[in-house]
């Protein structure tokens, strides 16, 4: 292996002296006071001076430091024993690290060596087999995890043995494979992988068209997103980005959720440390800790690991997806990430692009969306990783470059709004700004049709233009004056208000109205849409407003009851007698 | 001081107004060094080549002064000797009293795994409505005051910290006008709570790059008393905006490609590893626990500036001070301000209507607001809008104004009489049975 020595260091930014060839990306330890040795990533080579960023903080480190390379670049380590732990940015186990505080240097095996697992063979001796090919599975919180032959497995392999079924450890040698040319290779329950590339071992990847549900209405309702899809949150602060994001991470319909907390507040990640052993998975009754990672890089942990996390969770999301599971993976916030992209660039003195961020920002963001999707595995199985980032636009400015170049790739746009968070309607997502693409493929469409109704996107785009139309007449309000409009604008404005706050708002502390079921939320459009419907007879415009504020008030008082109670159905005929009274036979 | 054991080194090779190089070898990385008696850190190596931050600034330093490397980094005595006690941004003493025995810490040290904090649950209260009431306080929290210049910032943060319940305060003041520094004087000394008071003070009259030493030594000395002495700390940091703008200075001299409004491009990350120090310690480890208030103060009211903007989205929400001209007082501007925990405390340490209430009660101050302007465009007002106006009126008066010091039930009852004043149960939009229970 080549060794170098330290010869220059500013901040995290090393410059090393090599003897021998060494590898972008590679990663490389550097001993500092002669006894600690910190993880560092070769980024940039110039001659015989090779520069690489220190994954920690670099404080008392010397010239002359020995430096050892290792030959690999930054690799996670897949096998079962990932789900319900914490992890740090180089998927240090959080939990095995001793003391109170972060230790520079301490670095640990991210999965349990002693523990048993009970192996159940799905491949016999012969089978041709190829890289992601499942070779058996393991029960991993009633999650089948599936022992694969590894990603880095070029080729096709013919099994020699394998492993019958019983208890092993994952350092066993579960099978042995016969390459092309007659060599042995043994296959245990552990591989390791680079993370920066992606792991491309399926058949192929279509578009996504199963709607992935997250109990959510302003999603599922008027912008779903997919099986597969990637979407993201831009959002000034205070707009409730992270409240919505840990809604949809506790509700969405994925067997395994990964959350990357990259450069965010470190209260917010204990809040999931926290609440997700506690919360009931609302799909399978158990803990939802049981099917999460967490992949925690808070703000104040080392920059350039902050870069890492984001690729360590993608690439155990894609594991996951190997194996025929979906996987949701949220990051929050990829501006961060950004950022630490920047500071390097910065330290590097390369040329600046817009805002000092890197020229290839764009190209970056564009390839690390792209590694989501609905693939079909080669034994016809389907996986996926569905993709939310959150994007913190610096100002609440969406023209800046990382939302920018978040937005040519990816599907949903979530646009969470300052003025809608100022009056207190949570979720703010503002619902003409957001959009999905799914809605407009036809494969969509026809699944949705199946699933629900084929009625179903039309309401959408009805309620939809209700609440343009609504939005305009506020505008002519505001500007005419109460009784400058006729008192049917007054009706078409309250009624868009009436979607507003019984569809779009949800209370995401409201132990019944924090989840909606599809089916509930079905429901809810039929009746809102029936209300609007129907014309109404007023007199004057202040009855309008008044009128209306009780109809959305039994509506909220529906969602807050359990759905079809005594309580829900008595609101529910409140509702009719009040409705009986105005509307136009 | 005595190094006589030190080399000594004397070709400067370099002086920008902050910096100076020199050739040494041996040298580690954020090392302290002395440049003819002013205390100066490595911020660059290169071969042989070693950059120094000067804190005091560079005027004056001939190109042979005597530069001696001090072997660590910057650090900070603590005991309980602290209490009570003003310090400049090196640590040492500035009231005339003896300097402090006891363990040395390194200052800037690393962080705490997020897996060994507690999310945070304890009430912090303040007596001030818009704080309690509207965006309730929680210990291990951060949030600072985004305040213009002009505004009472800091008789607001001295009245927060004489009321709150705390063990220990630290003030860490980072270009503080020497009246402000003499006020925080006054005003602890005069409550009789200096043996509370650990002060770290670095004023206009000092050198702007000494600033950056001082939230490292504030924090340093709240983790002594949050680990150690297992203590509930608050640290008042203000002003913040000065903090950053003297990074943008050292950076600067160092030549850094600056980004948005001429910032480092780290200041995010510079930001964050002060701010992310606030913690609550689980009861494994003492149950201790680190508050930080800051204030950043903005220029012209504008939060997307580089400053105001990277605070907001690290620390657990902001609070804007505003001056309501209704009723002629400084209130706590319900509508921006956010405090991000308040919903871990809010109807779980206080009473179950309390989320609720909050909520009704600024969306009926938003729908006064709206009146306001619809009055000021010349419409006429419906009924619902002038009761809109009389509620806001009254709601500022009784509960927002910052002189109001009542507890969080009693803020509750007043809201709820005024709920029924003015309105029927259905316009204030609460679950039914917290209506049934506490409508007056």
């Amino acid at each position: 292996m080549t060794n170098g020595k330290v010869k220059g260091v500013i901040a995290n930014l090393v410059t090393v002296g090599v003897d021998g060839p060494v590898a972008q990306n590679e990663i490389a330890y550097i001993t500092v006071g002669g006894a600690t040795k910190l993880m560092a990533e070769v980024i940039k080579v110039g001659g015989s001076n090779v520069y690489v960023q220190v994954f920690e903080s670099t404080r008392g480190l010397k010239v002359g430091d020995p430096v050892e390379f290792t030959g690999h670049m930054l690799e996670v380590t897949l096998g079962p024993g990932l789900l319900s732990r914490n992890y740090d940015g180089l998927q240090n186990d959080l939990d095995k690290l001793h003391g109170v505080f972060l230790q520079r240097g301490e670095y640990n095996f991210p999965l349990d060596k002693d523990k048993v697992w009970h192996f159940v063979p799905m491949a016999k001796v012969g089978d041709k087999v190829q890289a992601a090919s499942w070779l058996g599975e393991v029960d991993e919180n009633h999650q089948p995890h599936k022992i694969m032959v590894p990603f880095v497995f070029q080729g096709e392999y013919t099994i020699k043995s394998i492993a019958s079924e019983g208890d092993y450890r994952i350092e066993d040698t579960m099978a042995v494979l016969t390459d092309a040319e007659g060599k042995e290779h043994v296959v245990t329950m552990v591989q390791k992988w680079p993370v920066k590339r992606a792991i491309t071992a399926y058949a192929s990847k279509p578009r996504p068209f199963k709607l992935l549900e997250t109990g959510v209405r302003t999603i599922d309702t008027a912008n779903p997103i997919c099986e597969g899809g990637t979407g993201f949150i831009p959002g000034p602060f205070g707009t409730g980005k992270t409240v919505l994001q840990h809604a949809i991470s506790k509700q969405a319909e994925a067997d395994i959720v990964i959350i990357a907390a990259c450069g965010e507040r470190a209260n917010e990640v204990v809040e999931t440390f926290t609440e997700f052993p506690e919360l009931e998975d609302p799909h399978t009754g158990r803990k939802l800790m049981e099917r999460t990672i967490i992949i925690a890089n808070t703000s104040n942990m080392p920059v350039a690991s902050r870069e890492a996390s984001v690729y360590t969770s993608m690439t155990i999301a894609e594991y996951y997806r190997s194996m025929g599971l979906k996987v949701l993976l949220m990051a929050d916030s990829t501006s961060r990430w950004a950022q630490a992209l920047r500071e390097m660039s910065n330290r590097m003195e390369e040329l600046p692009g817009q805002d000092a961020f890197p020229m290839d920002l764009s190209a970056i963001i564009g390839s690390f969306y792209a590694r989501a999707g609905y693939v079909y595995l080669n034994n016809g199985s389907t996986g996926s990783v569905t993709f939310l980032g959150t994007v913190s636009p610096a100002g609440g400015n969406l023209k800046e470059p990382v939302t920018e170049s978040t937005k040519k790739v990816a599907r949903c746009f979530y646009a969470l709004e300052q003025a809608r968070a100022d009056h207190k309607r949570y979720p703010a997502v503002n619902p003409i700004d957001s959009y999905s693409k799914y809605i407009e493929y036809p494969e969509f469409a026809e699944y949705i049709s199946n699933l629900i109704d084929d009625q179903w996107l039309d309401k959408v785009n009805e309620m939809k233009s209700i609440l343009q139309r609504g939005k305009e007449i506020q505008e002519q309000i505001n500007i005419l004056g109460d009784d400058g409009v006729p008192v049917d604008y007054h009706e078409a404005f309250w009624k868009s208000e009436v979607i507003d706050f019984v569809i779009l708002q949800q209370d995401a502390f409201d132990k019944i109205d924090a989840v909606c079921p599809l089916d509930r939320q079905q429901y809810m459009l039929n009746l809102v849409m029936d209300i609007c419907a129907h014309d109404y007879s007023f007199s004057v415009f202040t009855d309008v407003a008044e009128y209306f504020k009780r109809v959305i008030n039994l509506c909220k008082q529906m969602n807050y009851s359990l759905f079809h109670s005594p309580e829900f159905d008595d609101y529910e005929a409140k509702l009719h007698a009040l409705l009986n009274e105005k509307q136009v036979k | 001081m005595n190094f006589a054991f030190q080399k000594i080194y004397t070709q400067i090779t370099a002086i920008t107004k902050a910096t100076c190089s020199l050739k040494a070898e041996g040298v580690g990385n954020e090392e302290l060094a002395l440049v003819n008696g002013r205390l100066a850190q490595v911020v660059k190596i290169m071969g042989n080549d070693i950059t120094l931050q000067v804190f005091q600034g560079t005027e004056g330093i001939p190109t042979n002064a005597e530069v001696v490397f001090l072997g660590k980094s910057p650090s900070l005595k603590v005991s309980d000797q602290l209490a009570g006690r003003f310090f400049n941004a090196y640590g040492d003493p500035i009231d005339g009293g003896p300097a402090i025995e006891g363990k040395e810490i390194e200052i800037g040290g690393p962080s705490v795994n997020p897996v060994r904090r507690k999310q945070p649950s304890e009430l912090i209260a303040t007596g001030i409505a818009g704080i309690d009431l509207n965006n309730t306080l929680v210990s291990g929290q951060k949030i600072p005051f985004f305040a213009d210049p002009d505004q009472p910032y800091n008789q607001v943060m001295a009245n927060v910290a004489l009321r709150a319940d705390v063990d220990k305060i630290i003030l860490g003041g980072m270009g503080l006008t020497n009246d402000d520094y003499l006020y925080f004087k006054n005003v602890f000394a005069n409550a009789g709570v200096l043996d509370r008071i650990v002060s770290f003070v670095n004023t206009t009259e000092n050198p702007a790059v000494e600033r950056l030493l001082i939230p490292d030594m504030a924090l340093a000395a709240a983790e002594y008393f949050a680990v150690e002495k297992h203590q509930k700390v608050l640290v008042l940091l203000t002003d913040m905006t000065l903090y950053a703008d003297a990074l943008a200075i050292v950076s600067n001299r160092m030549d850094q490609i600056p980004s948005k409004d001429s910032m480092p491009g780290s200041l995010y990350s510079d930001l964050a590893k002060i701010y992310e120090k606030a913690v609550q310690f689980p009861e494994e480890a003492g149950g201790g626990s680190i508050t930080i208030i800051a204030v950043t103060t903005l220029s012209g009211g504008d939060i997307t500036h580089a400053i105001p903007d990277n605070t907001g989205y690290i620390t657990e929400g902001q609070l804007y001070l505003r001056r309501d001209a209704e009723i002629g007082k400084v209130i706590v501007d319900p509508f921006r301000s956010l405090s991000r925990l308040k919903q871990l405390v809010a109807g779980k340490k206080t009473r179950e209507d309390h989320p609720q209430v909050m909520n009704a009660a600024i969306r009926l101050y938003a729908d006064a607001a709206n009146a306001k302007t619809k009055l000021e465009n010349g419409f006429d007002l419906t009924d619902y809008d002038n009761r809109c106006l009389d509620f806001a009126r009254e709601y500022s008066h009784d509960i927002l104004a910052i002189d109001v010091n009542i507890n969080t039930t009693e803020m509750l009852d007043i809201a709820w009489c005024l709920f029924a004043k003015y309105f029927k149960p259905e316009e204030v939009n609460i679950k039914q049975a917290l209506v049934d229970k506490y409508w007056k």
